[in-house]
């Protein structure tokens, strides 16, 4: 396989990969107005297609067609590199997911990883750390009291709970002995859901810390306190308008995708039946191929619910009880994890 | 392929670091240095030090950097009076710079055959790394990581400090 190969088979890649996560970040907004509707006993939006189907089309082509204001008082080159920043890095990040079994490689040709990286986890934490440029800069350069709170509230929440993140994770990546994602989940894919990490690898405390950490790093309820709408307006992209303002909300979505697609990989087998070889492999190819992708989109589609279902329920946090829980609670639990999880290692040797 | 990145990303080091000490204004300067950091990663990644490339983008780039910034926002400093520095730097900065890049050129001229650059064998995969890391090195590690925990504490006790003091004066 020559170099030119590569390089096109990857744009073709990237191509699809954004294609599909960018219409699947469209599909999330409306499946959080739906739910978050049901939740509060209302329709969510109905009128547009069936069961509001074309909602995402109508809404993308609304922020397209609205004006552009850009404040006087903003400085302009950091005004504009920050939502580049924040989706550029939202998107980046998915490269190093597996979504389906990569074995399933015909001619040698990778289907269904656009990247397979030795360090495939530590790219998306890094990734993620740079994201946060994108939301501190936007509400600096804004000139503006409520986007300056708001990009200092996210820098602090997002750099506390990064360690929780981080050092919730070391026990997955201490079981698998890599941090290749598809060798993390191919060391759970033994016995179905009983080789799951969460169940088998007894990572349940890790699995909590992350899920809740996670929450907090993608700015979302009960930890959505960047842009808090009874104190800051907006927060941070207050005075962003028409596509502008749509670029930080992609950037959200796509970020909550990433990091359940993070959590599947870690703690939930990633494309892995959870019936193991129960279905065992089937005469068809084909068949073979797609039903991990089923697995995996299942999996993500369980948490990204489980977003939209605490956002219904859970009021926001105070801002000191956001700090005093990440650093009091979460971080020594992690590390007690991290205890644990050697000490149950060096024991079974 | 390797010789186009590292004139790229040199480059962008480079370039990083010129506008680092030309821009007037605290922020750019400060993202500046990001750009700094994050090609250096990759000047790493090319030599084949994938953990470090990582470990350099996350702690570096994703944590120092972004306390820096959090600080000039919070303190809103605003944009720096140049000045055109004392005589005697003048004077004896340039001809010192002079010096230093002309005795680095020569050695580099000298020296007709300087070989690749390439990390150890030993220690390019994360987990020959650690090896090292918790074998070879385990003491100066576990010091090193001490000493950090002491500059911790000391700062947090001279944080507490301060808060009492303020707590007394009320």
């Amino acid at each position: 396989m020559t170099i030119w190969w590569f390089v096109l088979w990857s744009i073709l890649k990237v191509l699809v990969v954004t294609v599909v996560l960018l219409t699947a970040v469209a599909y999330t907004v409306l499946l959080e107005r739906k739910v978050v509707g049901r939740i509060q006993n209302r329709w969510g939006p109905s009128r547009v297609g069936p069961f509001g189907l074309l909602q995402p089309l109508v809404d993308g082509a609304k922020l397209f067609l609205k004006e552009d204001i850009v404040p006087t008082s903003v400085y302009k080159p950091l005004y504009l590199l920050a939502p580049v920043l924040a989706l550029g890095c939202a998107l980046i990040s998915i490269a190093v997911v597996p979504f389906g079994n990569p074995e399933v490689a015909p001619q040698g040709f990778r289907i269904f990883q656009i990247s397979d990286v030795n360090i495939g986890l530590l790219v998306v934490l890094g990734i993620t750390s740079i994201g946060v440029y994108g939301i501190a800069l936007a509400g600096w350069s804004s000139n503006n009291k409520y986007s300056l709170m708001g990009s200092l509230r996210s820098s602090a929440q997002l750099i506390s709970y990064e360690l929780a993140l981080g050092l919730s994770l070391v026990g997955v990546v201490m079981l698998a002995g890599s941090l290749n994602l598809r060798v993390i989940v191919e060391s759970q894919a033994a016995h179905g859901l009983l080789s799951w990490n969460i169940f088998g690898g007894f990572q349940f405390v890790a699995f909590f810390i992350y899920l809740m950490a996670a929450y907090a790093e993608t700015n979302r309820a009960p930890f959505d306190l960047p842009e808090a709408e009874s104190e800051l307006t907006a927060g941070y992209h207050t005075e962003y308008s028409s596509m502008k303002f749509a670029t930080f909300f992609m950037a959200e979505y796509a970020n909550m995708i990433t990091v359940s697609c993070v959590a599947t990989l870690m703690f939930f087998g990633g494309w892995t039946s959870p019936l193991g070889n129960l279905i065992g492999p089937f005469q068809n190819q084909i068949i073979n191929a797609i039903l991990p992708i089923f697995w995996f989109v299942l999996k993500v589609f369980f948490f990204l619910f489980l977003y939209i279902w605490v956002r219904g329920t859970l009021p926001r946090f105070r801002y000191d009880q956001l700090m005093n829980f990440g650093w009091r609670y979460l971080l020594p639990l992690a590390i007690l994890n991290i205890v644990g999880t050697s000490l149950w290692l060096a024991l079974k040797q | 392929m390797h010789l186009i990145l590292f004139i790229v990303f040199a480059g962008l080091c480079l370039a990083g670091a010129l506008n680092l000490l030309l821009q007037k204004h605290p922020i750019n300067s400060a993202l500046s240095l990001v750009v700094v950091m994050t090609s250096l990663a990759v000047l790493y990644l090319l030599l084949g030090a994938e953990f470090l490339a990582a470990a350099q983008i996350i702690v570096y780039a994703g944590a120092i950097m972004v306390l820096f910034t959090f600080v000039i926002m919070l303190l809103n400093a605003g944009r720096e009076e140049r000045t055109l520095g004392s005589k005697a730097a003048v004077a004896l900065g340039f001809p010192a710079v002079a010096a230093i890049l002309a005795v680095i050129a020569t050695v580099i001229l000298k020296a007709q055959d300087l070989g690749s650059v390439s990390l150890s064998d030993g220690i390019t995969s994360t987990e020959e790394l650690s090896r090292v890391l918790f074998h070879e090195l385990l003491l100066p590690f576990e010091v090193t990581s001490v000493l950090i925990l002491i500059a911790i504490l000391g700062a947090v006790s001279l944080a507490r400090k301060g808060h009492g003091d303020q707590e007394a004066g009320k």
